[in-house]
């Protein structure tokens, strides 16, 4: 268990990067708690499994430090940090059984045989393995192979930090959930430094405490979930996070107002800095549907169970709302009036409003 | 209700007359000299089972086979263990992969009688490179149409430089199939090279090892062009392998009764002890 730096780290996979463009990861900084649950979340290509291998010592980075407790663990290879991993498809060791392939990491680190044997037996029991440590990890299914190699990592109790590189990727949808709240029970029992790695975000917003957002190899935002919900960033965020995401709405400002479409948008609080291109975001679930207000009008309405997701047209921008009631048709006329507490305005993609508490 | 007709069978004929004209007429001629004598001119005596009798009695055939298994075991123990490291060693990316894959396969492409001629040539003591080299350069006598060492030193060499490619290309395809992210956890998980190899590497390529090793039994068992250019048999009998005994007894000696049972008990013995093999290896898996 250890707490986690990472300092002025940049990576790039070129030999030589000259702009900043050729560095698949941006400068970053960040400290990580001892014992936190921390997601990396964003889409593919944007660079948090390069960040993971660089953790786990997989890769080395270009420029910066890594610091397990304050010890500078850069130059250490993957076996000497008492880092664990678990990958996206299932690592294990096929021609060995449950309890082998449990005690291998054990074992290979000279640990005598009667304490092996506990720790497996604990760590079975935690994952609920038990009755299969004698059958050949090879006819197992999926999702428990999944459980084996997570329990690989967690069977040492040096290990500082558990890593999951999108570890349920190959599990089959009813029992994700599963898998996740065991994930989120071993947390609380075992303590560990966990950060993992999805571009799902049902799945860092469900495992974490804090969610570390990244896009194009740069970290846009470290928040809880509720803190990346409510309060974006970066409009990226606002898209990204939430079903369906924000509404991002162009925006002119003129003088102290902002208008959207000819219609004037109260938002939240001050404004910050000038020029650029500015963008009004809001979030659907904070759209409501009044007398007066932005003329808009319906072009679909999708009822997902306890909602329906209205899409509207305010001149030549879709805006998307979230109603109880779905008694609207298509074509119709209404107007729409934004929650001045929850409306933003967005300068070059970042936030350029204060709250007003 | 369920209509049943025959005309199944009519789609199933053409692979069935291709089987026939291709391996039972030919089996069941054989079958039918084994138990017939011959004068030629196309007359038959009945003979029963007399030539399988005497073929397994015979001093001939017993060394003959022990000469066969010997070279088989021998090509096995030498080209499994090769191919294994040098497909360990080859680069996975990158330039050298193609050059590597195109070397390696170059001396399977070669024809047998070629092989078989260009080691004759190469080992000639006065004008091959290898044989003037070991005689006349390095002083050690090695002639392989005098000594029945060398001889068997040289046909297992030949066999080895034709044919360890081919476990070698397929070991490679295993190898090249394991995940980056097996190697990744053996790493965090502080295995040795020699765990890696144990508890990854050889479980993931057991599926093709077993192919090469089961071709290459058969391929070196049924061996007969390259040993025949290359040594003929000799000196005396002693690289006479069971193929070339065979092609003596049916064409050298028109003996085609005793040659016509020995290819049946050869055959038989080829295919039991792959069928053995096969399972063995197999076995695990099931379970």
């Amino acid at each position: 268990m250890a707490k986690i730096t990472l300092s002025k780290l940049r990576h790039s996979y070129m030999p030589n990067p000259s702009s900043d463009a050729d560095y698949a990861l941006k400068e970053i900084d960040l400290d990580w708690t001892d014992g936190g649950a921390y997601a990396l979340l964003g889409p593919s290509g944007c660079g948090k499994s390069t960040l993971l291998n660089i953790i786990s010592g997989l890769l080395v980075p270009s420029e910066g430090r890594i610091l397990f407790d304050d010890k500078d663990v850069t130059d250490l290879p993957p076996d000497q940090r008492n880092i664990a991993q678990v990958f996206q498809f299932p690592v294990i060791y096929d021609t060995m059984t449950v309890r082998d392939n449990l005690a291998f990491p054990l074992r290979n680190r000279n640990v005598p045989e009667d304490k092996v044997a506990a720790r497996v037996a604990e760590i079975a029991e935690m994952l609920e393995v038990t009755d299969m440590l004698d059958t050949r990890a090879s006819h197992l299914s999926p999702d428990n192979k999944q459980k084996i190699s997570m329990g690989r990592g967690l069977v040492r109790d040096d290990v500082n930090v558990v890593m999951f590189d999108e570890p349920l990727t190959v599990i089959d949808p009813h029992l994700k959930w599963k898998l996740r709240s065991k994930l989120k029970e071993l947390h609380q029992r075992v303590k560990a430094t966990m950060i993992y790695v999805t571009h799902d975000q049902t799945e860092a917003l469900t495992f974490a405490d804090q969610v570390v957002v990244m896009q194009e190899g740069e970290i846009v935002q470290i928040g809880t979930p509720v803190e990346l919900f409510e309060r974006p960033q970066h409009t990226f965020v606002g898209h990204f996070i939430g079903s369906p995401g924000m509404n991002i709405l162009p925006a002119v400002e003129d003088g102290g107002r902002v208008l959207f479409e000819g219609s004037n948008v109260t938002l939240e609080g001050p404004t910050t800095g000038a020029g650029g291109k500015t963008e009004v975001g809001i979030r659907p679930e904070f759209v409501g549907i009044s007398d007066t207000g932005i003329p808009a009008r319906v072009t679909k309405v999708s009822d997902i169970g306890r909602h329906a997701v209205v899409e509207t047209m305010v001149g030549d921008t879709a805006v998307k709302a979230v109603t109880d009631h779905a008694s609207l048709t298509q074509g119709e006329e209404i107007h729409l009036s934004f929650r001045p507490d929850q409306t933003r305005l967005y300068r070059d993609g970042w936030i350029a409003t204060e709250a007003t508490t | 209700m369920k209509t049943e007709n025959q005309r199944a069978w009519f789609f199933v004929l053409p692979v069935m007359l291709l089987v026939a004209f291709n391996a039972l007429v030919p089996i069941m001629t054989v079958v039918n000299y084994s138990v017939q004598e011959t004068f030629g001119n196309n007359v038959f005596f009945w003979q029963g089972l007399d030539w399988f009798e005497q073929i397994l009695r015979s001093d001939r055939f017993h060394a003959a086979l022990g000469r066969q298994f010997m070279f088989t075991f021998l090509i096995l123990i030498i080209e499994v263990p090769l191919g294994i490291i040098i497909a360990l060693s080859m680069p996975r990316k990158g330039f050298w992969v193609p050059v590597c894959l195109v070397t390696m396969a170059l001396p399977m492409l070669i024809p047998w009688n070629v092989v078989g001629a260009m080691w004759n040539i190469f080992t000639l003591p006065d004008i091959g490179l290898l044989g003037y080299l070991m005689n006349h350069t390095l002083g050690i006598e090695y002639d392989m149409t005098q000594d029945p060492f060398a001889a068997w030193v040289t046909i297992i060499t030949m066999d080895v430089w034709h044919w360890t490619s081919l476990v070698v290309l397929l070991s490679y395809a295993g190898l090249v199939s394991i995940p980056d992210a097996y190697y990744q956890a053996a790493k965090i998980d502080g295995a040795t090279p020699w765990k890696v190899f144990r508890y990854i590497q050889l479980p993931k390529m057991k599926t093709v090892l077993t192919i090469a090793i089961l071709l290459r039994f058969m391929d070196s068992f049924n061996i007969y062009t390259e040993p025949f250019v290359l040594t003929g048999g000799g000196p005396g009998n002693s690289t006479t392998l069971l193929s070339i005994d065979l092609v003596k007894i049916a064409l050298g000696q028109f003996d085609l009764g005793p040659a016509a049972a020995m290819s049946l008990i050869y055959f038989a013995i080829t295919l039991l002890v792959s069928w053995l093999f096969y399972t063995l290896m197999t076995k695990d898996d099931a379970k």
